[in-house]
């Protein structure tokens, strides 16, 4: 089917801007990458799934400037023994990154990675594979355009979490970072994430991970207000594999989220988790697709967001269930406290089903603060604003719960309560 | 203590009229009950006096050792020694406990200008006062009553009572749900906090509540108004006789 006008025009407008890198071992992908997207344009206002984030400022052919921001305290996981690979502006910088060498991973930078067999199996093959049913057409756009990122090779326990560290240092940058996570059968790997990355940043990440392997995955969107972000990752999964991953986004203006799983063996645990607050202009968005393609398979999907001011939330999140994937215990719940008349959560849940004995279940709510709740705990001397607090952090707390290490649930926890006493004054 | 002074009050939603000029006065160290049959406007008087929203004070005043407490926020009347026992205890997920009561004292003792307690002070306290009221770790871990049975609920109330110690307190139907022994509990965990400089406005249906937490005063109330005040038998006149002797008798 040919593409409408408007579509070619924006898609040409962009590709006319950039140029292929010389990805090496990866042009092939890239290549493929490229004509993919060709074929499909980059999103508008009149796709299914970008109709209630507007894609423009993702799509235009220059970042919208982004003022910097300045005033955060310490990073987080800042209390967290940890490996840091840190990226300015979506650019490697080795000088701020600690040594990459620890025991059981290989990391090797993108742009200097030899032609590694398995990286060759990965790059861009889960991404293509996540193009069906529902096209990712930024993320074909980061696959085949990526400067930079990580390979992570995983082949045991690993004793420290590999945290991704993303600063925003210019008001224009636009930063497209590709990482691709292989986990063994057995191994096993917490990856943290933070920073505001860059003015735009398109990031993408694929994962693999094994039979038997596990991945924890923790991630803090950075706190820059007038920053945009559309991450991507494409996660498969092994027989009596675990993958866990959560999100706590706190400002920027623009974020999506998306996250495609597939769960391809027996047995296979996928949590996934976001908690988002938002104050003013802000707009945030879950788009989430589990696909069940196996026996006894458990997937959750946690999404919690706190919206003021006029700030907006989207979820969509989807469970497929493929015929023959009995036994799949599915269960998705996205919730919004609104603090005011002004602000709007947008929930699209979908299932679709094609196996017979399977449990699934979902629930979508928008509430504003519970009166009878706040009335309490006030009669009890706990003053307005901190009592609206408590029971906003309460709130969040099934999401946040779903982090399995219980002191970056309590940093995730803390950084909620700085970020709602900022605002308290 | 306490001294309400022709206290009218309406419904803010709906032009209706609860409170009819209620006069009452708590004295420090006394017990004043307050029996009435349903729709007497009991609950009402003690959701005005702690501050929730939804009621209109149209005429009189309430005040706690001079102060005009109608004008304070609900939190800085609990700071002046203001403390409501729910009759329905709410439930709050994700807030723990705990953390609930530790932010509750502590506020308290900022609002009054005191040093915040410290948590080991706090954990001491509070695990000394739990075991009275027979309430268990585990309650105090769990997330503010929720999954709590009635009894546990009301226990906690009371927990909550001891711990931030307030100048006047008002029980709302605390008896309501309770069986003899878990209401023997809640009553000795009242009994407990008895003292010379704090008072005690008890609202009940019934006189069973008052065997075990003695009045020194008992009042009726009716239709929004305080129609007769007595001792302790005036309480036991209702258990026998009901309502009805002593409403035709004001009417």
């Amino acid at each position: 089917m040919a593409l409408p006008q408007v579509k070619l025009d924006a898609t040409d407008a962009r590709l006319a801007a950039m140029s292929l890198p010389d990805g090496g071992w990866s042009d092939a992908a890239r290549k493929d990458a490229l004509a993919r997207l060709r074929a499909m344009g980059l999103p508008s206002g009149r796709d299914e799934y970008w109709k209630y984030t507007k894609p423009d400022t993702l799509v235009q052919p220059d970042a919208p400037h982004a003022a910097l921001f300045d005033g955060d305290t310490t990073p987080v996981f800042s209390d967290t023994d940890r490996l840091r690979i840190v990226f300015v502006d979506g650019v490697f910088d080795a000088d701020a990154s600690d040594d990459l060498t620890m025991e059981n991973v290989s990391i090797e930078r993108l742009a200097d990675a030899p032609d590694i067999h398995w990286a060759r199996d990965l790059y861009g093959v889960l991404e293509a594979k996540g193009q069906t049913p529902v096209e990712r057409p930024l993320a074909a756009l980061n696959t085949a355009f990526a400067t930079d990122g990580v390979l992570i090779h995983v082949t045991g326990p690993v004793a420290r979490p590999i945290n991704l560290v993303y600063r925003h240092k210019s008001e224009h940058s636009d930063a497209i970072l590709h990482h691709v996570v292989k986990v063994d059968s057995g191994a096993e790997v917490t990856i943290l994430e933070n920073g505001p990355a860059a003015a735009r940043f398109n990031k993408c990440m694929e994962i693999d991970i094994a039979d038997g392997g596990t991945l924890h995955h923790v991630r803090a969107q950075g706190r820059d207000h007038e920053r945009r972000a559309a991450t991507a990752m494409f996660a498969r999964l092994g027989a009596e594999s675990v993958f866990k991953s959560f999100t706590l986004t706190a400002n920027g203006v623009l974020t999506r989220n998306e996250m495609v799983v597939e769960l391809t063996g027996d047995d296979a645990v996928a949590h996934v988790a976001g908690a988002c607050v938002g104050d003013g202009d802000f707009h945030h968005d879950d788009t989430v697709f589990i696909t069940h393609d196996a026996v006894n398979c458990e997937s959750r999907q946690v999404f919690k967001k706190v919206l003021r001011n006029g700030a907006t939330g989207v979820f969509q999140g989807k469970i497929l269930v493929k015929e023959g994937a009995q036994k799949t215990d599915g269960y998705q719940i996205s919730q919004s406290l609104l603090l005011d008349d002004d602000s709007q959560f947008l929930a699209k849940p979908e299932l679709e089903i094609y196996a017979d004995d399977v449990a699934c279940s979902h629930g979508s709510t928008s509430g504003a603060i519970d009166e009878e709740g706040l009335f309490y705990l006030r009669s009890r001397g706990i003053e307005e604003g901190v009592a609206t607090d408590l029971l906003t952090i309460a709130f969040l707390a099934e999401a946040v719960m779903e982090i399995e290490d219980q002191a970056l649930q309590d940093e995730i926890n803390s950084r909620v309560d700085a970020w709602l006493s900022r605002r308290r004054g | 203590m306490l001294e309400i002074k022709n206290l009218h009050v309406q419904l803010e939603e709906e032009d209706k009229q609860i409170l009819k000029g209620v006069d009452l006065t708590v004295e420090a160290g006394k017990v004043h009950a307050i029996m009435g049959p349903n729709g007497s406007g009991k609950s009402t008087l003690s959701y005005v006096l702690s501050g929730r929203d939804g009621y209109e004070v149209t005429e009189g005043s309430a005040t706690l050792d001079g102060e005009d407490i109608l004008e304070m926020e609900p939190e800085e009347r609990a700071a002046a020694g203001v403390f409501l026992a729910f009759q329905y205890p709410v439930e709050i997920p994700g807030v723990g406990n705990m953390t609930f009561l530790r932010t509750a004292v502590n506020a308290q003792r900022k609002a009054r200008g005191q040093d915040e307690m410290s948590a080991t002070d706090f954990l001491k306290e509070i695990r000394a006062k739990a075991k009275d009221l027979k309430i268990d770790a585990d309650m105090l871990k769990r997330p503010v009553n929720v999954g709590f049975s009635g009894g546990e609920k009301k226990r906690n109330e009371i927990l909550q009572m001891a711990m931030l110690e307030p100048k006047m307190c008002i029980l709302d139907e605390t008896d309501s749900g309770l069986d003899v022994d878990a209401m023997k509990l809640v009553a000795d965990g009242v009994n407990a906090l008895r003292d010379e400089g704090r008072g005690f406005l008890v609202i009940t249906h019934y006189q069973r509540l008052l065997d075990h937490i003695k009045p020194d005063v008992v009042h009726i109330m009716a239709d929004g108004r305080i129609v007769k005040t007595g001792g302790p038998e005036l309480a036991l006149e209702v258990e026998n006789n009901g309502y009805a002797d002593i409403l035709a008798e004001v009417a």
